[in-house]
Parts: structure tokens; C-alpha cells; sequence
């Protein structure tokens, strides 16, 4: 007990020197891995986050002219530590959090709606909070792991020629939360396709996957779709070349879509192909602007090599998603020193047109953008995108494409309302 | 001179027996329960719940309920995760079945059902010891973790297979759920916790501990003088898995309000509570406190040190911790193998004959 009390005492002196610094400034946390198995897939997003927010203080001083403290913590994509990471930051005006991880999200889904803190599961968290009625602080724009999983079956029937009875398909996914969210729709849609489903789980973290590629060696089934993340990735892929799976049948979700899935895999996964929310390369004016004020003034989060990859990319959208909103926040409740229940209705508010990503330097990045009271999911779009191993680089292979609503609309109304139920919320009235 | 039970008559068996027979002793216990009962819950903010001292007493709980099993009967456990689950799981169930419980019952209650699993999984004890006994834990780990991932029912067949903590309220007052304010979760589980150390501590000095330390020590002789080995391991495997389900629905309702079983219960989660008590101090009631709060504190205060305090990068200082972490764990062993609580006891020792020593 004793040492209970020093251990407690002392990091309590070092707590609230830590807290004294906040002034007048816009804090963004962000809650990024950099060490542990998926590592290999926070880091890029974490740079890419890092530097869209540096770059807005060092050419712009800001947004709206108050300047961005970027809070890093470093969770090792551990819920845990993602918690602590959560009540460390939560407390200096931290206006949203973006975790990065779904069994984070999850853990913050109740306590950042009780603490009035948005949180932003880009593409990934739980799904049903795409019902803003229910989930009125959580949003997962631009899309979710249920559209993911239609887009990625549509493009299926589009290669088969619009049939799949009698075709199978297998889901080689991370045994967590994350990994177990598309089976719900994949069944559903299974059921209306006529399609067989093998669900193949795989254990944290991810290296042992011999038994499961075996599984799909012997059952050759037609297509294998992933939802893996981190070390998981390049093993599966390097798997799938080992026994010789054809690539162009291998689909993955955006977050099994990186450079560094498909490298170590070097030839073998030409062809590898995955689903994307957002365009690839680093072809955009955004790019000149970040390597003149961020990375060539030696301010760059990480060593600047990742710049363009697919998950730098998405991390610098998801950081321009946030200052897009803190600027809409400024603009609705007109304070330049916005605070986190004002950023929330910002999010709400948001609305990313073709004009403004031009304007952003990142002209036919994504889709737009319009996010409303009660769909926080938001366009829910996806493209497919191929790796080609010769020039070591990904390129989108068709146009965004929506969702099959009918099955997933239907499934988000269910899931959320079956957590409304749980923990008695009264849906609010979005006004339709 | 300050320590010293010279002076401290006991003139009763009563007087004689109690638990803390010296004088400073027990009031030092007694100033830091008042301290923890009346004082800390009007000081109490989010950040020193959810990171400081719920994990704390979560984790103590958990390593109280190894310590029984491993200090004191000698049965070498590794499936602590696994049991951690089942408490966890049995709160989950038996919450979203009757929410109308008391919170205090459906905690003791997924106690219960985990000292039943546990009891299943100690049969094997009764053939095997030492690190074959671990194996065959290390399978309950591995066994109830796949359980809780396979069967939907456990996890009210939601889509993710999360399972989420409802809002649960006892007197009005929120305990479980993001609107539970800090002081009232953190008594729940002091209550708790300091309700079940003192079993704990008085078990450990009755019969039943004394067969304990008896199979532990040599089980051939313990048996010879008639402590019947069947009776004795499985009411250390009940007695131990009870303390470590209470503790596992803890960390679900109170600590983390949302688990899914490969990541919250893991192999990892078996070694650390391991780690606890060999740090802390095998067989000793005060180690599981100490070694609890070692292994969740440390990291804690070294990340304030190094992020908050001196500004380095955050990676750098995970990378870190982990290299101190381990440096002081060998560092203790080393100069004191029998843990954190034998440093205690030297301490105790050198006080009662100070100043002087000879």
C-alpha cells in the first residue's frame, strides 16, 4: 500500500505540470501506435495525421487563426492503454478522437458520448453508429466496414457476370471485434446471392496462419476476402503466394490496402486488390505544400518516407476531415476557440464538396462529403484498387461505387436500435 | 524503537490472535483504509479512477486470488486469463439477464460460477504438479477464450462479439456505464476488495491456509499427517478462481465497460498477474498489492515522467518502458527473490531493534 500511495503521488506532481500549458489553441489528440504488431500500419497514419495538422499551423497559423497542438499517445493499439490514453488527453480540450483501433472505439463509444467528446472511427469502429439518431457523438464517415463488405460483393457479382450462386466465398478476418464486423452483412448478403461463406478466423497477433491457408489451399474457393490489420496482412498475402491463390481474386478492405501488406510479399502479390475510400499516390497539390512547410523544415512527424503510401494518405484525410470540421464548428457557433460540443456539431454540419477538396490541393481525393443528423456514416463509397508489384504502386481499377442499402440500412437500423435497447437511448428526432 | 512489540501486552486469546498483532502494525493498516475510505473518494477525478486505482485493485484482486493458489497451495496457474473470463462473461450474463441485481450479487455471483470452472479445471492437479500443472491450465486459458469467441450466446450474439457494459446503478448512483462518477466506482470496488483481502488474509491463517502451506510444502507429508490432498487443492482452485472471477467482472463492469475475449483475457493477461506476485512477494498477502500496483503503475509513471514531463517521442518511450520494466523486474529478483513484501518484512525486522541492532 505504501507504495501504491509514492508511485501515485509522484505521477500526480508530474500530471499537473503537464496540464498547466493549455492556452489558446485547438487540441487534436491523437491516440497512435507506433510500437507492437501493428505498428507497421499506425505509424504511416499517425505521420500522415501529424503533418496535415503541422502543416495548417505552419502555412495557415492554424484554423480560423488559432493554432492546432497536435496530443500524441501511444496505445500500442491496446485498449488499455488506449483508455488511459483517453482520461490523460480527454482533460486539455482534446476536441476529437480518432483511436485508430475498433476495440478502442468501442471502449470510448460510451464514455466520449457521456464526456460530450466526438469521436471519428474513420472507416472502422462500429458500424451502426453510421445511425447518428442513436450515436449522436460517434461518426465513421466516409463509409463503414458494412458498406466495405457490399461494395467489395458487388464488385464480386460484377466479375461473375451478376450470379453467385453456387460460387464460395471466404473471409479470412482478425479474430476481434474489427475482424468479426463484416460477417453479419456478408451472411445477409450471402442469403440473397445464393453465394457459400467460410468464415476463417485468425488469432491476435496475426503470424500464424499456416492452418487456414492449408483450409483455402484444399477448398480453393473463389474468391478470399480479408480483414486483417497489421502484421496479419503481410502474412496472409505472403501465405496466399505460397500456395499459389490467385491474387486478383484476393480482396481486402481498406484497412488491409498498404504498401507495407503487399511488399514482403514482392512478386507474388501482383494483382493483390483491395477496397478504398480515398484515391492513391501521391499526385496531389496537397503534397507540394507538405514537403515545403512540413517536411523539408525537418518538421515531419516520423522520417517523411511515407508520404503517399495509402495510409499516410488516409491519415492526412482524416486529419483534413477534422479541420474541415473544426472550421464548419467555427463557422456555425462563430468562436474561433471552439470547444469539443461545438466541434461535434461541426462534424454533423460537415459538408466536403469536389470544389473544396480542390481548394485543399487534393482534387479528386474522395468522394464528397455530407454528413447529416442522423447518417454519420456518411456517402458510404468505395473503389477497388490493385497493387502492381512491378511499379510498386496501387491504382484504382474502378469508379466509387456505393453499397447494397437495402441489406445495410436495414442491418444499421437493427444494430443500433438493439443498442439504443441496451442502454436506454431515446433516438433523438433528426427532423427526417 | 517506533516498531516494536515490547510494551504490547496481550493479556486474551482473543487479544493474541488477532490479525495484526503489533501495535503500529495495525493502526498503520487501519490510517490507510480510513485514508482510502474517507479522504480519496472527495479527491478523486476521472484519470486517477480509470488508470490509476480501479486497474489497481482490479489487478490486486486478481493477483490476491493467484497468490492463494500459487504462494500458498504451491498449484501453478496459468490460466488466470481464462478465469478472468468467466467472470467477466457470468457478470455479463447474469446482468443483462436480470438487471434488476444487485451489482454487489452479480459480482459474487460470477465469482461463484468462475470457482466452479475453476474447480473443473483443477481436477487435473490431483495427478500433476509443478509446470505440467501449468500446461494443463494453459489450456484452460486457450479453451475458455475459443469459448467465449465461438458460442454467441455468451455475447448475446452481438454482431461485433463485444461485450458492453449496462449502465447499472446501486442507491441511484451509477456504478457501471460511462455516467458512474469516479468516487462511487472506485468504492464499489474498494469494498470489495478490502472485504475480500481480509478473508484472505484470515484464510490464510486458519486451517484451511495451514493445509494450504502444508500440500505446498511437501504434499507426500501432508497427506501422512491427514490433510487430504483432493479436498485441500480443490478449495484452493475454488477459493483462488473465485477472487479471480470477482476480479475479471470487475475490470469488465467497473474498469473497461467493454471486452472481447482474445484481447482483454489473453495468454498475456495469465503472465502478468503471474509477474504480480512473483514480484510482489509468492505467499504473501501485502504482495499482491505491491506487485499489482508495481506492474500497473510503473508503466504509468514512466510514461508521465517521459512523455508529460521531459517531452520525448511517445514511441521512443513505449520502446522504453519496456526495457526499464524489465531491467527492474530483474533488478528485484535479483536482490530480493522472495519479492517486493519480503523488503517489507526486512524493513519491519530492522525497525524493531532500532537503533540498536545488536
Amino acid at each position: 500500500m505504501k507504495y501504491t500511495r509514492l508511485v501515485a503521488l509522484s505521477s500526480a506532481m508530474l500530471m499537473s505540470v503537464a496540464s498547466w500549458t493549455a492556452s489558446a489553441e485547438l487540441v487534436f489528440p491523437s491516440l497512435d501506435y507506433r510500437t507492437g504488431p501493428y505498428a507497421p500500419n499506425g505509424i504511416p497514419f499517425a505521420d500522415g495525421y501529424h503533418d496535415y495538422l503541422t502543416l495548417l499551423n505552419e502555412r495557415d497559423g492554424g484554423i480560423g487563426g488559432v493554432p492546432l497542438r497536435v496530443l500524441p499517445c501511444e496505445t500500442g493499439y491496446n485498449t488499455e492503454k488506449g483508455v488511459e490514453c483517453y482520461e490523460s488527453t480527454k482533460g486539455e480540450g482534446s476536441l476529437v478522437y480518432q483511436p485508430l483501433s475498433t476495440g478502442i472505439t468501442y471502449q470510448l463509444i460510451p464514455k466520449a458520448t457521456a464526456d460530450g467528446i466526438p469521436v471519428h472511427s474513420m472507416g472502422y469502429g462500429r458500424t451502426s453508429a453510421a445511425n447518428g439518431a442513436v450515436f449522436s457523438h460517434i461518426f465513421n464517415y466516409p463509409g463503414t466496414y458494412w458498406d466495405a463488405a457490399s461494395i467489395i460483393v458487388n464488385y464480386i457479382l460484377g466479375e461473375e457476370g451478376g450470379d453467385l450462386k453456387d460460387k464460395s466465398i471466404t473471409l479470412v478476418y482478425h479474430n476481434s471485434a474489427y475482424g468479426k464486423e463484416p460477417i453479419r452483412t456478408l451472411e445477409e448478403l450471402s442469403k440473397k446471392h445464393g453465394y457459400n461463406l467460410t468464415l476463417l478466423a485468425v488469432d491476435h497477433p496475426g503470424q500464424e496462419q499456416k492452418s487456414q491457408w492449408l483450409q483455402i489451399r484444399r477448398e480453393r474457393p473463389d474468391y478470399v476476402l480479408m480483414w486483417g490489420w497489421g502484421v496479419m496482412n503481410q502474412v496472409a498475402i505472403q501465405e496466399a503466394a505460397n500456395i499459389r491463390y490467385p491474387m486478383d481474386q484476393f480482396i481486402g478492405v481498406w484497412w488491409s490496402a498498404s504498401e507495407n501488406d503487399v511488399i514482403p510479399a514482392g512478386e507474388g502479390a501482383h494483382g493483390y486488390k483491395a477496397i478504398a475510400f480515398h484515391g492513391v499516390g501521391d499526385g496531389f497539390a496537397v503534397y507540394d505544400d507538405l514537403r515545403k512547410y512540413v517536411v523539408d523544415a525537418g518538421k515531419a512527424a516520423g522520417d517523411g518516407s511515407n508520404l503517399g503510401t495509402v495510409l499516410y494518405n488516409r491519415g492526412m484525410y482524416a486529419a483534413m476531415l477534422a479541420a474541415e470540421a473544426a472550421l464548419t464548428a467555427q463557422g456555425i457557433h462563430g468562436v474561433a476557440q471552439i470547444n469539443s460540443g461545438q466541434m461535434r456539431d461541426g462534424m454533423e454540419a460537415l459538408k466536403v464538396d469536389q470544389a473544396r477538396m480542390t481548394e485543399l490541393g487534393l482534387e479528386n481525393f474522395g468522394p464528397e462529403i455530407n454528413v447529416s443528423c442522423a447518417n454519420h456514416g456518411g456517402p458510404g463509397l468505395g473503389a477497388i484498387q490493385q497493387w502492381d508489384a512491378g511499379s510498386q504502386s496501387w491504382s484504382l481499377i474502378t469508379g466509387f461505387s456505393g453499397a447494397d442499402r437495402e441489406v445495410v440500412d436495414a442491418l444499421i437500423a437493427e444494430d443500433s436500435a438493439a443498442f439504443a435497447a441496451e442502454n436506454n437511448i431515446t433516438p433523438r428526432d433528426c427532423g427526417a | 524503537m517506533f516498531y516494536r512489540e515490547s510494551g504490547d501486552f496481550k493479556t486474551s486469546y482473543r487479544g493474541d490472535q488477532q490479525m495484526f498483532p503489533i501495535f503500529l502494525d495495525r493502526w498503520f493498516v487501519i490510517t490507510v483504509s480510513a485514508f482510502a475510505f474517507l479522504v480519496v473518494p472527495f479527491l478523486i477525478n476521472d484519470y486517477w479512477e480509470k488508470s490509476v486505482l480501479v486497474p489497481v485493485m482490479v489487478w490486486a484482486m486478481a493477483a490476491l486470488g493467484l497468490n492463494l493458489l500459487t504462494g500458498y497451495c504451491g498449484q501453478l496457474s496459468l490460466g488466470t486469463g481464462g478465469f478472468m473470463a468467466v467472470g467477466a462473461y457470468a457478470s455479463y450474463k447474469l446482468t443483462t439477464s436480470f438487471p434488476e441485481m444487485n451489482m454487489f450479487i452479480v459480482i459474487l455471483l460470477s465469482g461463484g460460477v468462475t470457482a466452479f470452472v475453476g474447480v473443473l479445471f483443477g481436477l487435473p492437479s490431483l495427478r500433476i504438479k509443478g509446470f505440467y500443472l501449468a500446461v494443463a491450465t494453459l489450456a484452460a486459458q486457450f479453451f475458455l477464450v475459443w469459448l467465449f469467441n465461438k458460442v454467441p450466446w455468451f455475447y448475446n450474439y452481438s454482431g461485433s462479439g463485444m461485450i458492453t457494459a449496462p449502465e447499472r446503478f446501486m442507491f441511484g448512483i451509477a456504478i457501471s456505464g460511462p455516467n458512474s462518477p469516479p468516487w462511487a466506482t472506485y468504492l464499489f470496488c474498494l469494498v470489495i476488495v478490502v472485504v475480500f483481502a481480509l478473508i484472505a488474509k484470515n484464510l490464510t491463517r486458519g486451517r484451511v491456509g495451514r493445509s494450504w502451506m502444508a500440500i505446498r510444502d511437501m504434499d507426500i507429508a501432508a497427506e501422512i499427517i491427514g490433510v487430504p490432498p483432493l479436498r485441500t487443492k480443490l478449495s484452493a482452485f475454488a477459493v483462488s478462481s473465485f477472487y479471480i472471477g470477482v476480479s475479471g467482472a470487475m475490470f469488465f463492469m467497473i474498469y473497461l465497460g467493454a471486452a472481447e475475449p482474445t484481447e482483454a483475457f489473453g495468454i498475456d493477461k495469465s503472465f502478468l498477474v503471474l509477474f504480480m506476485i512473483i514480484i510482489g512477494g509468492l505467499g504473501s498477502i501485502l504482495g499482491s498489492f505491491i506487485g499489482a500496483a508495481f506492474m500497473v503503475l510503473i508503466p504509468v509513471l514512466f510514461k508521465n515522467i517521459m512523455v508529460g514531463g521531459l517531452g520525448w517521442p511517445t514511441d521512443l518511450v513505449a520502446h522504453l518502458i519496456l526495457i526499464l520494466i524489465g531491467g527492474l523486474i530483474m533488478f528485484f529478483l535479483i536482490v530480493e527473490p522472495h519479492g517486493l513484501a519480503q523488503l517489507w518484512r526486512i524493513t519491519k525486522e530492522k525497525l524493531r531493534l532500532w537503533p540498536f541492532p545488536h
